[in-house]
């Protein structure tokens, strides 16, 4: 199964015309990758989509790299694991 | 005042994108409708359109640039493009606060109306995608192209149903009469063979339910015409004025001599039965153009193929032509092609140019009954060679919108 950076970097290497290899971790999507802020904004619900999780617009100003999108991600989908097993908890 | 000129064109059809492929199947009474094969059609109504199976716009525009542009702005990008392309124009190189972009359109993005509708009830308001009105909005077209070419004169959609892409024309011409632009980019383009639009059709008993025979479906003026077959793409022109032309060059392939518009005034969906302001519109046209009906050597009729619309372009044909109407070749191409809605009366022109080009009639195919009350030469089947000159393209859009082009090679 694909990890969560490689699934990242094939939304946006769609989005924007890329090739897969051109985009790593440390790449700034905006600066390096020139989307803009329809993309930003198309990619941020397609991660949702995609993890099944919800990306607060507040939130979504610090995601610069994509590294910041993957950590992000990876955070949102343990709060969320996180916060069912809270719940689980309570139920018991 | 400019003359108006036509020194480019392309389509996107059923039948195909390659404008002297598509006009010679046409031609050969080929027809472009196929069965809606998809499940999200098993139940409707209609179950046959043209769609543009054979699209692509590969080597056109960078495939991300593509996924931000709904289908019939698709469509109108290819067609610009190879308007653009045979017309020979330089648009980098061109003062380009003379170049226009006046696209129609019927209905815009309703595919993505659609999908993020669907969006919006199945996963909530966070969900709906940022593109969604750029993608919907019935002037992406126009946008689209101008921002393509990096056009900075006048640039907009015009909407007028099945009429949009005449309507789109004569805009292009008023402006390019009046000195307002130099080179306007011009036609329509529409994809609405989409569930909403083939149920939407349907639910008014717009739409041909021959769903067994999809190819003899669209038959104008046929006894046994029961509606008219939804059809996607797109056609556009090159217009200019013939100084610009002339300055640069350019091979001019034909000339927008006339052009004529009125409205019914009466109902929002139903044709006037007799015809009286279609054929005040032809009227209009034909006196624009300085010419006489005698003068008229073909007619594309709108002929949609629904059974009241048919009966109504005759009337209006006899009303404004009197004993011209006898003589004068007229066919419909939607039955080859189906009904393009916003995008028809562009194609449609462009066909009218090249029957003239070659002195060919294109035939009204499926026509083998004829309808007493349509009692004009459609061209029955098979095309036909006659010396022509000009040509009348007409167009009548819901809303009562009567449109009429004189072109002339």
């Amino acid at each position: 199964m694909a990890s969560t950076e490689e699934k990242v970097i094939g939304i946006i290497a769609d989005q924007l015309g890329r090739e897969r290899d051109e985009i790593t971790l440390t790449t700034d999507i905006q600066k390096d990758l020139g989307a803009d802020s329809l993309d930003i904004a198309e990619m941020l619900i397609q991660f949702e989509d995609e993890f099944n999780i919800t990306i607060e617009e507040s939130e979504a100003q610090n995601i610069v790299t994509v590294a910041d999108v993957v950590s992000h991600i990876a955070a949102a989908v343990n709060g969320q694991a996180g916060g069912a097993a809270d719940t689980e908890k309570e139920e018991k | 005042m400019q003359r108006v000129v036509i020194t480019g064109y392309g389509v996107v059809t059923p039948l195909g994108c390659n404008t002297e492929e598509v006009w010679r199947k046409v031609c050969e009474g080929k027809s472009g409708i196929g069965s809606l094969i998809f499940p999200k059609f098993e139940t409707t109504a209609s179950r046959i359109a043209g769609l543009c199976t054979d699209f692509s716009l590969d080597g056109y525009i960078p495939p991300h640039e593509v996924r931000r542009i709904e289908p019939f702005v698709q469509y109108a990008m290819r067609a610009a493009i190879d308007a653009v392309i045979m017309s020979g124009l330089d648009l980098q190189n061109e003062d380009r606060d003379r170049c226009a972009a006046i696209i129609g359109s019927g209905v815009g993005g309703l595919g993505e109306i659609e999908a993020q509708h669907d969006r919006l009830v199945l996963k909530g308001p966070s969900k709906v995608m940022p593109l969604t009105i750029p993608k919907i909005m019935p002037n992406a077209a126009a946008g689209n192209v101008s921002i393509h070419y990096g056009l900075t004169g006048p640039s907009y959609a015009v909407s007028s149903a099945c009429a949009s892409a005449t309507n789109a024309i004569a805009d292009a011409v008023v402006n390019i009469r009046h000195g307002l632009a130099d080179v306007v980019i011009t036609g329509g383009s529409e994809a609405a063979a989409t569930t909403l639009g083939m149920t939407g059709f349907a639910a008014m008993h717009a739409l041909s339910t021959r769903n067994d025979e999809p190819e003899r479906a669209s038959r104008p003026f046929d006894k046994d015409r029961d509606g008219f077959v939804l059809s996607d793409g797109s056609g556009i022109l090159i217009l200019e004025s013939l100084e610009h032309a002339r300055n640069r060059n350019a091979k001019v392939f034909g000339e927008i001599i006339g052009v004529g518009f009125t409205s019914d005034g009466t109902h929002i969906t139903q044709p006037d039965k007799e015809g009286t302001q279609a054929a005040k519109a032809i009227c209009k046209a034909l006196s624009d153009a300085k010419v006489n009906a005698e003068d008229i050597d073909y007619i594309n009729a709108h002929g949609t193929s629904t059974i009241l619309g048919d009966v109504a372009e005759t009337r209006a044909i006899h009303r404004a032509f009197g004993e011209a109407a006898k003589k004068v070749a007229v066919s419909s191409t939607k039955s080859q092609v189906g009904h393009l809605l916003g995008g028809s009366g562009a194609v449609e022109a462009i066909f009218s140019l090249l029957a003239l080009r070659d002195g060919v009639v294109p035939p009204t195919i499926n026509l083998e009954t004829p309808d007493p009350e349509c009692d004009l030469d459609y061209t029955p089947l098979t095309a036909r060679e006659k010396k022509m000159k000009i040509a009348l393209s007409n167009s009548f859009g819901f809303g009562g919108h009567n449109g009429c082009l004189v072109i002339t090679k």
